[in-house]
């Protein structure tokens, strides 16, 4: 345990130690032709301390973008459509909503692919072509058709997330159905077992650790859609909207801040289902074997 | 007075041995595997007899078609020509009136199930009320010394103890039938021996017919009481021997004379078609 916390400490400082060089680096340069274009004289000194100061920086130093998500998270009440936490929540949504439609619907093409050949064959081209689009091409294009026949807010935003995260299900959980040994197969024929017997009593259970597996990597992609989705659509609320603002008016702390709070939200997200993982393995009695 | 003269003689019959019906019988059967060298002969003209309360071994070389004779028998291949009844009926219908249970070379224990819900298994399926389960259970994890490990998953016990777990499994839907796939094959010697034994008690006690796979001639001599000697290319019966020891033996019994005979008769059938081959 301690020595886990002193490797994460220590990258952590190493990575705030390269984050500050490249601060100097970048908005130095910038201070420097500022100053140059004023005729104005300049020492490294005056660089090396103006550089952390400098109004929309293009690197940002850590200890403004500190200052930055303590003014959005802390200082303002939850409600403040300026408040990190509001925004947070209402990405949040989405990606949770596309998640769980996401999962279920990898799932359910996973089950129809591994019990029907003809299925195979006829989805899985689509299922591995839907994935060769770029998300950031489709994105408008489903807000705004959905927005045509009055379905706005949540809706679209989860349909993208769900369109990211059924992938990884799909792909997982026919492999993880079919994984089920050989010998179990034969034991189930010896019971006379009906197709449905054999899915839910061993199927099911054998492809449990590729489904959760799947599901981590699924609620990451399913924050990332839900991001995207906000991005160009000109939403009000959401992490992406305040990526996007703060990319109109320069506020590259407002940037930085807002990717620090999304790459939190997915760490926990990621974490949340390690946790039932976790659960669900110890029922299974499989913990500390495993 | 002829009423109870009658009773009595009926009694005395009930007391002695069940009268033996032909469970399972073989006439003419051959499966052959087609491959791209051509096929291969895996059961060439077998022709068998086995009666209700029997224990009957199938021992021979790799590739005799013992295993497979085995799985023929359970359904789990098909022959390519001749006759198979399993009980009267045709294999398949054996198999979905769930007529035997197979224990299998590995224990084949579900990994995400404790002890007691594996053996819960076939009888969940078959549609048993979880009170008649839970009876069959400790009756039968009782009768093969596991009365202790029912929330112990698979992993928390040894491979002796896995074997037993799944033969109780297989007791639990109270087959009248039990097939068995070198089920000590992968046990250590002292395991195997006190397995044997306990194979041995169950099958007295509960009056089963056995069919059991082993390459092992000491494990066919202690069981049964029908030895039956295989040989491969193709897969084929040599001969039918008929123990003349007692059904129920001891592991004494391997220092007695007629042991040795019986082991040798086998050895000698085994060595005659190598030497042919």
């Amino acid at each position: 345990m301690k020595q886990k916390l002193f490797s994460f400490v220590s990258l952590l400082l190493i990575v705030i130690a390269i984050w500050y060089l490249a601060a100097l680096l970048m908005n130095g340069n910038q201070l420097i032709n500022n100053l140059e274009r004023k005729k104005q004289d300049w020492t490294y000194v005056q660089v090396i301390k103006g550089a952390y100061d400098v109004k929309r920086p293009m690197l940002p130093a850590p200890h403004q973008v500190g200052q930055e998500l303590i003014k959005s998270i802390i200082d303002r009440p939850v409600t403040s459509k300026r408040s990190l936490i509001y925004h947070a929540q209402i990405t949040l949504n989405s990606t949770l909503l596309g998640f769980v439609f996401g999962s279920l619907l990898g799932i359910l093409i996973a089950v129809g692919i591994v019990h029907n050949k003809t299925l195979e064959s006829s989805l899985m081209p689509w299922v591995i072509a839907s994935q060769t689009i770029p998300i950031l091409a489709i994105a408008p294009m489903i807000v705004v058709v959905l927005g045509a026949i009055n379905i706005t807010g949540v809706i679209p935003k989860a349909i993208i997330s769900m369109y990211l995260s059924f992938f990884p299900v799909t792909i997982a959980m026919v492999k993880g159905l079919r994984s089920s040994d050989k010998l179990h197969e034969e034991l189930m024929h010896t019971y006379s077992a009906t197709a449905k017997d054999i899915f839910w009593k061993l199927r099911w259970y054998s492809a449990q650790p590729y489904l959760f597996a799947s599901l981590k990597v699924a609620i990451a992609a399913a924050l990332v859609g839900a991001i995207v989705a906000e991005l160009p659509t000109g939403a009000q609320g959401g992490l992406g909207a305040r990526l996007l603002s703060g990319s109109y008016y320069g506020q590259t702390e407002q940037i930085w801040s807002a990717l620090i709070v999304a790459a939190t939200l997915g760490s926990i997200l990621v974490w949340l289902v390690g946790i039932a993982e976790r659960v669900l393995l110890r029922r299974r009695g499989e913990l500390d074997h495993a | 007075m002829l009423a109870t003269e009658e009773t009595t003689i009926v009694s005395e019959a009930t007391v002695t041995e069940k009268p033996k019906r032909e469970m399972i019988a073989i006439d003419d059967l051959s499966l052959i595997f087609p491959s791209k060298d051509g096929d291969v002969h895996a059961l060439s003209n077998i022709n068998l007899s086995i009666k209700s309360g029997d224990f009957v071994s199938f021992i021979g070389p790799s590739g005799c078609g013992k295993t497979t004779l085995l799985r023929v028998i359970a359904d789990l291949e098909k022959a390519t020509s001749g006759n198979l009844k399993v009980n009267g009926t045709d294999a398949q219908d054996a198999r979905l009136n769930r007529l035997y249970g197979y224990v299998f070379q590995a224990a084949a224990l579900l990994p995400w199930r404790n002890i007691q819900q594996n053996c819960a298994l076939p009888m969940e399926i078959s549609g048993l009320s979880p009170a008649q389960q839970n009876k069959q259970i400790d009756k039968y994890l009782k009768m093969v010394g596991l009365q202790d490990f029912h929330k112990k998953f698979p992993w928390q016990l040894s491979g002796g103890m896995q074997q037993r777990a799944s033969i109780a499994r297989a007791l639990c839907l109270n087959p009248d039938l039990l097939l068995m796939d070198e089920p000590f094959g992968a046990l250590d010697e002292i395991t195997r021996d006190h397995m044997n034994i306990e194979l041995l008690r169950i099958w007295s006690e509960t009056q089963k017919t056995v069919v059991f796979v082993t390459h092992s001639i000491d494990e066919a001599v202690l069981l049964s009481t029908h030895i039956v000697v295989m040989s491969p290319r193709p897969g084929r019966i040599v001969k039918v021997i008929e123990s003349p020891l007692p059904r129920l033996k001891t592991l004494a019994l391997r220092d007695d004379p007629a042991f040795h005979a019986l082991a040798s008769e086998i050895r000698t059938a085994l060595a005659h078609e190598h030497a042919i081959d």
